[in-house]
């Protein structure tokens, strides 16, 4: 396919676009993509509501990077193992997850799978293929590697993938990981999802390399940049990827040149930071309306049918928040539990000690004291 | 007085304008003692993680970079042990840095250069290297921040020989501390609380006046209980102390240990046999925490004046938790019964 063939000589300097003659999902899984976009779009939306308004504690979104996640997911097998940072919810929705198990997770409410042992947005979809996230940058992107000598270990034609920031390939783990995999030609792929900045810094501060890409080269990582808003782009590539790591060829690194919209957390302030006028050319990138604009013109979609969709999915999303809502906190127990596989006995005892005295006890958050 | 500092009667900031009757928050002190070390010392360097343009995440360096330039303020990539390892390197090149690491819960990629290198530099060349510099970490809980954004690991590095441990509580020792700190001849970890950040303000003076580090501070004396403390679990003790000094009449001693590593050990000892009674309170895990270390020293040293079995109030031995958070960190309430416990003998 055109892709593969021309990307296997591509500088890491070209910035892939869509290819018309590469290879397409079918009308159905468009469809899909284009579904999940806005729901990602409305998820941030209500998110940022909830924490506005004192209801969940924090949130990160990923506006303006939808494309990063779901034309990533879109080329992958269901068995693919993800290695996630905070920014790749579209992940899980893509496998089957509901919105309601993500909403019990930013409420950290009794049905959070993690126990409300972990702030908003780090979600764990272990049967999805989808590893617990950590708050720690860059940790993640080695489990990649790994997993990728997990399925050359059994022999199967799976490929691990990772994702994180542009300020992520500063980190350890973002060299340990090209290392492992660059050596061993491991079956990984590495999308870095340049979204510009990393809280603060802008990317053109975060390395003296010409492009992130650039960094895969000396590890003997083939290397692509890609337009990151160009879900189809992202799609067609991550597809030509796979395939050539899945033949055994090797790991590759997908700089996905993507632009963060919204601050960096619901606790950023990016008026003092962002370069000026920098958002405006970007917004008018947005991967939403453009891939919209695509999906109308070929006549997969129609106006009444996006309005139609816009109306429901933002109906989801309100519905699996306030389910959420409404759920109670979990239990005390299940601060001790997961810590291992089974509760040390001085721990329970420990715990039932504290029960034993405090239970009933309203316990205001340790910011207000209760005396 | 270290040499690299001006002479005291230079000790005045020339920029910083403000009614010292005024109370400022923790976070202003730390801004202010960085603000008049740039102003004094040229070698002092402030760098880390967003601490340039935007001021830090908590806004500890707010206005730095506008006021003393790029090259002396200088926001790093995102790398902790590029961060620590170029301290290391500059220390050695005669510079006095100043290290910010983003959240305590993001010190591990730097723990060798830390535990390896920094704290074993002196030692391993038998004094003939060092190399002083400061690393600026917020930690704890109270702030929602789940698994990590809480965590208290000073116990990881009072283990480790050959690293100061300093963790203020009043916004006074925030910057008396810091200012010590940037004299000191050898490496120091300064640990800031971060739910007292912004909360509760206190005096602090405006001429730079450096607190020494090592000896704790009495925060209140008593006769009937001493209780060990440190960091944000300062103010829970004290509020427990109020509460309970008026409804059961009983004298409370309170002890903010500030300088963890090396151990005020005089002062934990002379409390102890006045009072005969220990309690220890600290919000880490309880297992191998710093207040262990506190009841060892006792145990071995004043057991014969106890007149109570000792007692620690700690976090669970567990990873630090979201939704549950105001269970596990050490309130008043409990804080409180322990002292009733303890007292109640
Ligand atoms: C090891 C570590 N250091 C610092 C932080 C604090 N921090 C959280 S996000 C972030 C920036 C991440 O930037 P990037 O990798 O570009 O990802 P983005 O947030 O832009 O998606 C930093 C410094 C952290 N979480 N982990």
């Amino acid at each position: 396919m055109t892709v593969s063939a021309s990307s296997q000589t591509q500088s890491t300097q070209a910035l892939i676009g869509f290819d018309p003659q590469g290879e397409m999902p079918s009308n159905e899984v468009l469809l899909k993509m284009y579904t999940l976009m806005l729901t990602l779009r409305f998820w941030d939306e209500r998110s940022l509501k909830l924490q506005r308004s004192g209801r969940i504690s924090f949130c990160v979104t990923t506006k303006g990077e939808e494309a990063t996640q779901v034309g990533t997911v879109a080329a992958l097998r269901a068995t693919d193992w993800v290695f996630p940072a905070y920014r790749q919810p579209g992940i899980p929705l893509w496998r089957g997850a509901n919105l309601e198990s993500l909403a019990h997770q930013i409420f950290g409410s009794a049905k959070d799978v993690s126990l409300g042992h972990q702030m908003p947005n780090h979600y764990s979809f272990h049967h999805l293929y989808y590893a617990s996230v950590s708050s720690v940058i860059g940790t993640q992107i080695v489990h990649a590697s790994g997993a990728a000598l997990a399925a050359q270990a059994k022999g199967t034609d799976d490929v691990a993938v990772t994702y994180f920031g542009d300020g992520s390939t500063s980190a350890n783990d973002f060299h340990s990981a090209l290392t492992v995999a660059g050596a061993k030609k491991a079956p990984a792929l590495f999308f870095c999802v340049n979204n510009h900045y990393a809280i603060s810094l802008h990317v053109s501060q975060q390395t003296g390399a010409k492009y992130l890409a650039d960094k895969g080269v000396g590890y003997g990582v083939k290397a692509l940049r890609v337009d990151g808003n160009d879900v189809l782009a992202v799609y067609q590539t991550t597809l030509a990827m796979a395939e050539r790591a899945r033949r055994g060829e090797g790991p590759a690194l997908l700089e996905l040149v993507t632009y963060r919209l919204n601050p960096h957390s619901s606790s950023d302030d990016d008026a003092r930071y962002r370069l000026k006028g920098e958002m405006d050319g970007w917004i008018d990138k947005d991967p939403i309306p453009r891939f919209e604009a695509f999906l109308l013109e070929k006549g997969v979609l129609s106006l009444p049918q996006v309005d139609a969709l816009k109306i429901q999915v933002e109906a989801d999303v309100l519905e699996a928040t306030k389910i959420a809502q409404e759920t109670p906190l979990p239990d005390w127990q299940t601060l001790i539990e997961g810590v291992y596989a089974e509760i040390p006995a001085t721990l329970q005892a420990d715990l039932d000690d504290l029960l034993a005295h405090e239970q009933g006890l309203s316990l205001p958050h340790p910011g207000a004291f209760p005396l | 007085m270290n040499a690299t500092m001006t002479p005291s009667s230079q000790m005045t900031s020339s920029l910083i304008e403000r009614n010292p009757e005024t109370p400022i928050t923790m976070v202003q002190a730390i801004n202010e003692a960085l603000f008049q070390a740039l102003e004094s010392n040229p070698n002092v360097i402030v760098f880390g993680e967003d601490v340039g343009i935007s001021g830090g995440v908590f806004r500890a360096t707010e206005g730095l970079q506008a006021q003393f330039g790029e090259a002396r303020v200088i926001d790093m990539p995102l790398t902790e042990a590029g961060i620590i390892g170029s301290a290391y390197g500059m220390a050695v090149a005669g510079m006095t840095p100043v290290a910010e690491i983003q959240f305590a819960d993001y010190i591990f990629p730097a723990f060798d250069q830390i535990v390896s290198e920094v704290a074993k530099l002196r030692y391993r060349s038998g004094g003939d290297c060092a190399c002083p510099m400061v690393i600026r970490t917020p930690y704890g809980g109270g702030i929602r921040g789940g698994t990590y954004h809480s965590q208290s690991p000073e116990a990881y590095f009072t283990q480790t020989p050959g690293i100061k441990v300093v963790i203020p509580s009043t916004p006074a020792d925030a910057k008396g501390l810091l200012l010590s700190a940037l004299q000191s001849p050898d490496p120091v970890l300064f640990m800031e609380p971060k739910r007292l950040y912004r909360s509760p303000k206190g005096l602090v003076p405006v001429d730079p006046t450096p607190i020494p580090l090592g000896p704790a501070r009495l925060v209140q004396a008593g006769k009937d209980l001493s209780v060990f403390c440190y960091g944000a679990m300062v103010d829970i003790c004290q509020a427990a102390a109020t509460k309970l000094q008026e409804s059961d009449g009983v004298s409370i001693e309170i002890i903010d240990l500030r300088t963890l590593s090396p151990i005020d050990e005089a002062s934990i000892l002379a409390s102890v046999r006045k009072t005969g009674r220990a309690l220890m309170v600290y919000e880490a895990p309880k297992t191998g925490g710093y207040g262990s270390e506190i009841s060892a020293i006792i145990a071995e040293k004043a057991v014969e004046y106890l007149k109570a079995p000792i007692k620690r109030v700690a976090g669970l031995d567990t990873p630090y938790p979201y939704s549950l958070e105001s269970v596990y960190m050490p309130h008043p309430v409990r804080v409180m019964r322990a002292m009733q416990e303890v007292l109640g003998f």
